[in-house]
């Protein structure tokens, strides 16, 4: 493995880049889609249930459906990133909206009450108090959001470009398991780094959950 | 939008070999031991950590461990150690049915009432009682839901069978797909999204009938 990995440096490379880019550019497009969604799912009940319906739904459809039907509905190239980019968002917001609605939701009305009776408006009263509130429960999704997206990435292969899901395909063509073994073991390290790093952003920018 | 492969009466025939019917039943046969393999893997390992407390940072970790690990990798994997056959998909699909099913049994075990499990033991039942008369009943909405997330994903990995020549719903896709054929392509994504929600549908309705009714309020 260590020699597959010295010989083939540069391929791997590219791949791992390429893998990073797909995965978590939806990650962030994702993040900024439900934000507001999810926001709405809570401030109209009504739209709460469809909205999760739809999500459900979605999230069922399977990725290398989504990754050969896009290029369809979109006019995009079969070969294009942005349909990968499309599908892994579809996903992370089926997942994260959910996520958002439920830890808004699950703010004490108290709270709330409080705020309100502190005189502040609604979007600060988002901003300033429901939001921190919800992080717990949103970078939680988050967390799955990213590792899920950074082990789909590959099912991308099949069509032609999916980061390290590429060595997959050529090791399985080859016959040839060395590169499927780096596909493997970096796409998991990849995985656990962007886990731990939401991790530790989430001790930070939460200190007050600690002391409880 | 073309669903013309969808609708072909031609491809819905029943004993037509790659035909839709008879790819929904190798798709379904797939998924079916799959979970059969993640439950008798799973669940008494997740049952034995929530009802002992050992080890339980095994089930907490399983899950995201599971997550991070891709299918397609393992899959590819497992054929080139082991060549091609229904052997190396079920393993790999077994391994992403594990953890949802694993975590969630503990998580079922761990959150119910303690002071239900002490009663039992009051009453003078044996752990072996307890855990089957009282604790696995109270963890069942739970693992249901476990075990429901596990059928979603498997219905729709299985279609990465495909991609390493076995059947499945997979097969209007990568087949479709070599061929140019996107409205076959599509007949297989509407298809397997249809039987997501079916599959899931069918597994709310065996959770109401085996959940006991004094827990339906909670």
């Amino acid at each position: 493995m260590i020699q597959y990995l010295r010989n083939n440096s540069e391929i791997v490379w590219l791949a791992l880049q390429e893998h990073l880019y797909l995965a978590l550019l939806p990650v962030l497009l994702g993040f900024a889609i439900s934000l507001p969604l999810g926001y709405l799912a809570v401030r109209f009940p009504r739209l709460y249930h469809p909205l999760i319906n739809t999500f459900g739904v979605l999230y069922s459809i399977p990725s290398l459906a989504l990754f050969v039907f896009l290029p369809v509905l979109l006019g995009t190239k079969v070969l294009s990133p942005v349909n990968i980019v499309v599908a892994l968002t579809i996903y992370t917001v089926a997942l994260l909206a959910r996520t958002v609605a439920d830890g808004l939701r699950a703010v004490d009305p108290v709270v709330i009450q409080a705020a309100t009776a502190m005189g502040y408006r609604r979007l600060r009263r988002l901003t300033a108090v429901e939001l921190p509130i919800a992080l717990p429960v949103i970078l939680a999704g988050l967390r799955v959001a990213t590792v899920s997206n950074i082990s789909l990435v590959s099912v991308g292969s099949l069509i032609g470009i999916g980061g390290l899901g590429q060595l997959f395909t050529r090791g399985f063509q080859l016959f040839y398991i060395e590169p499927i073994l780096v596909g493997i073991i970096l796409s998991v390290l990849l995985a656990g780094l962007a886990d731990l790093i939401i991790v530790l952003v989430q001790r930070a920018i939460t200190p007050w959950t600690r002391a409880a | 939008m073309n669903l013309s492969y969808l609708t072909d009466p031609a491809h819905w025939d029943l004993s037509a070999p790659g035909g839709i019917p008879q790819l929904i039943l190798s798709h379904l046969g797939y998924t079916a031991l799959a979970l059969l393999l993640g439950v008798i893997i799973a669940l008494p390992v997740g049952l034995y950590i929530g009802h002992t407390g050992k080890g339980s940072f095994i089930a907490i970790n399983a899950g995201n461990a599971g997550r991070s690990l891709p299918t397609l990798g393992l899959l590819m994997l497992m054929v080139t150690l082991l060549g091609l056959g229904l052997l190396p998909v079920l393993i790999a699909l077994t391994v992403l049915v594990i953890p949802p099913i694993l975590t969630s049994a503990y998580a079922g075990m761990r959150t119910l009432d303690h002071r239900v499990v002490d009663a039992a033991r009051g009453m003078g039942m044996r752990s072996w009682q307890v855990l089957t008369r009282v604790e696995l009943p109270m963890a069942l909405p739970v693992l249901m839901s476990g075990f429901r997330n596990a059928a979603l994903q498997v219905v729709a990995t299985a279609t990465v069978a495909a991609a390493v020549g076995l059947g499945g719903l997979g097969r209007l896709l990568i087949d479709g797909l070599a061929v140019n054929d996107y409205s076959r392509v599509l007949a297989g994504a509407v298809v397997v999204a249809g039987l997501a929600v079916l599959v899931d549908l069918f597994l709310a309705l065996i959770q109401r009938w085996i959940v006991s009714p004094g827990l339906k309020g909670s």
